[in-house]
């Protein structure tokens, strides 16, 4: 057996330094309110560490604009009364943006399981749905920073500039990216494999994002596909995307009415309002889901 | 309190998992500023004790209290007064070291004053300051584990948890390990509670627990426990093993065993055995040593098995798996 005076018998070096006296703050709202800051904080401290994320993420809505947009505008021209292919692909790649952003930082709550920084959080203080609200808020706000970088792309697809169209695509994207988080950290929670998480997004959210209308008007769409389309709730974000984008730009009445015709339940033509209110509610069902699940993790 | 206070204080602690007992009602008292340590094989229980105990895992009966709080009904009170150190990382790779102390800080509700004098004093502490500012992720092993050990501390734990704060580490940085773990005890008014694999390193402790099938099957100082398993070892070295082990037979009763080359019998009193057995045995003897009982030794006799036997056979808990993850 090894001996067990392996230190110096000298005094310990530490003892020189007189102990700080440390008294934690109580327990309360304020602590969660602390909790949901760093997880925020610490979403955009990685985020911003992560350039080649970012430089990624901005690649693939610029293909889908120019690359499918530009090839496609050959054959479509004839559909979109004249207005440019890739200028009606725009809210969309908006969209799928702040989408795939949001995912992959929902995506970090399967890393930190993995790296084991989650029982960091597990373990800390603080109410789990404040880690979860952090998450949510933290990965809303990388996605609609990612979705202001597409938003730069504008004029080189025919979109002017407009201060109060920035404004209301910016809040538009912070209440999608807020609900896709609070949809992937729900789904993380369960998921403990990157690659199922990948197989996810490939199977759900790829389908969510082309079903939604992305990329295509709602009009005239196969029976199934009108019905999954409603169902989609990427839906009811894209839609008034478009509609901010399309308010600043001039269209002819046809145009207007082929690649803007809104969002019918049954005949009825509904709100922006309520399209906008079907996306908070959605959200706020993925945030109580996610946060319940956490609860039990 | 004319009563010394308790770090930790366990009554009838029970965990199942399915039909499996996990922890088997058991009781624990550790007092305010020991170091407690806590062996056991793989599967024993100890992880899910020391889950229940951090508020990780709920148990299904009996109570527990830390840091005189209770571990169901004071959750949050219990997890501001500990420190947790697990086997496996809980660091943010892609934060630097200070990032992520400030972190912890924050979550852990340190006062923004003390928030930079403390986090100099624990990095100073591990020999990390210098290393602030880098990525985790670049680290060593043992400087990450290091780093664990002072965002431990940093929001200045009554209770201290480490499992098995040393495993998969260099010797030398075990013993740094250990080195701070009583630089912290000479610093702070803290209490330590360890696992631990290595049976040297429970030297270290003031008073030890070994469970097994999730139960406390003894619990008493290092040097009581050793004494409890009684005689002391006296290995003689001779040329003719056949004649030694006659001659032990005869002269003093004893039954002594081979073992590569060298007579081994079992004695109470080694020391004073020695002289005696040059004295008296009639054999040439080329050289002779005593040893005391071991940790290892009272491990064996409760638990009917060596440690290094004990984790060759089991996995590590299942639930800490499911915690960690990866493995």
């Amino acid at each position: 057996m090894a001996s067990t005076e392996t230190r110096p018998a000298g005094a310990p070096a530490a003892a020189a330094a007189p102990p700080v006296r440390v008294v934690v703050a109580p327990a309360g709202w304020r602590a969660d309110l602390r909790g949901v800051k760093v997880v925020w904080q610490r979403e955009l401290i990685r985020f911003w560490r992560d350039r080649l994320r970012i430089i990624t993420s901005l690649l693939q809505p610029m293909i889908f604009l120019f690359v499918l947009g530009g090839g496609l505008a050959q054959i479509a021209s004839g559909g979109t009364q004249g207005v440019d292919l890739r200028t009606f692909m725009f809210p969309g790649a908006l969209a799928m943006a702040v989408v795939f952003t949001a995912m992959f930082s929902a995506a970090s709550v399967v890393w930190d399981r993995e790296y084991g920084f989650l029982r960091e959080m597990l373990v800390a203080p603080v109410r789990r749905g404040s880690i979860v609200l952090g998450k949510c808020i933290g990965g809303a706000t990388v996605a609609s920073f990612q979705g202001l970088l597409v938003m730069a792309l504008a004029p080189l697809v025919h979109v002017p500039y407009s201060a109060v169209m920035v404004l209301e695509v910016l809040a538009l994207q912070l209440l999608l990216a807020f609900m896709i988080t609070a949809f992937g950290v729900m789904a993380a929670v369960r998921i403990t494999q990157m690659q199922a998480f990948m197989a996810l997004m490939q199977m759900i959210v790829m389908p969510l994002v082309f079903i939604s209308g992305a990329l295509f008007p709602l009009n005239g769409l196969p029976r199934w596909l009108e019905v999954l389309n409603r169902l989609d709730p990427l839906t009811y974000a894209v839609n008034p995307l478009r509609e901010a984008v399309f308010s600043h730009l001039t269209l002819t009445p046809a145009a207007t009415a082929a690649l803007l015709p809104g969002i019918t339940w049954f005949g009825w033509q509904v709100p922006i309002a309520v399209q906008v209110l079907v996306v908070v509610a959605f959200a706020i069902a993925m945030l109580g889901i996610a946060i319940a699940t956490f609860r039990r993790a | 309190m004319s009563e010394p206070e308790l770090a930790v204080e366990v009554r009838g602690l029970v965990k199942r998992f399915g039909d499996v007992e996990a922890v088997r009602g058991i009781d624990l008292d550790v007092t305010a500023g020991e170091t407690f340590g806590f062996l056991g094989p793989n599967g024993a229980g100890k992880s899910t004790t020391i889950s229940m105990l951090c508020t990780l895992l709920r148990p299904d009966a009996g109570n527990a209290r830390v840091a005189g709080h209770d571990v169901v009904a004071e959750r949050d009170d219990v997890r501001r007064n500990i420190g947790l150190v697990f086997q496996d990382p809980t660091l943010d790779g892609y934060l630097t070291a200070e990032q992520n102390l400030r972190f912890h800080a924050e979550l852990y509700g340190v006062p923004k004053a003390v928030v930079p004098e403390r986090m100099r004093l624990v990095l100073e502490m591990v020999g990390l300051w210098e290393r602030r500012d880098s990525l985790v992720q670049t680290y060593s092993g043992g400087m990450k584990r290091r780093l664990e050990i002072a965002r431990g501390l940093l929001h200045a734990p009554r209770v201290l948890f480490l499992d098995e704060p040393t495993v998969g580490l260099d010797p030398q940085t075990r013993r740094s390990i250990w080195r701070y773990i009583e630089e912290l005890k000479a610093a702070e008014e803290i209490t330590i509670f360890v696992t631990t694999h290595y049976m040297d390193e429970a030297e270290h402790a003031d008073r030890i627990a070994i469970m097994d099938q999730g139960q406390i099957i003894a619990l008493d100082t290092p040097a009581a426990l050793k004494a409890s398993v009684g005689k002391d070892r006296v290995q003689l070295q001779v040329d003719d093993t056949d004649a030694t082990i006659a001659a032990l037979r005869e002269r003093f009763g004893l039954e002594a065993t081979i073992a590569e080359g060298t007579v081994t019998v079992a004695v109470d009193g080694g020391e004073a055995f020695v002289p005696r057995v040059f004295a008296e045995l009639g054999v040439p003897i080329r050289g002779v040593s005593v040893a005391r009982p071991s940790l290892d030794d009272v491990f064996m006799s409760y638990t009917g098995t060596t440690i290094r036997d004990a984790e060759a056979d089991g996995g590590p808990d299942p639930l800490m798996r499911m915690m960690a993850g990866r493995r």
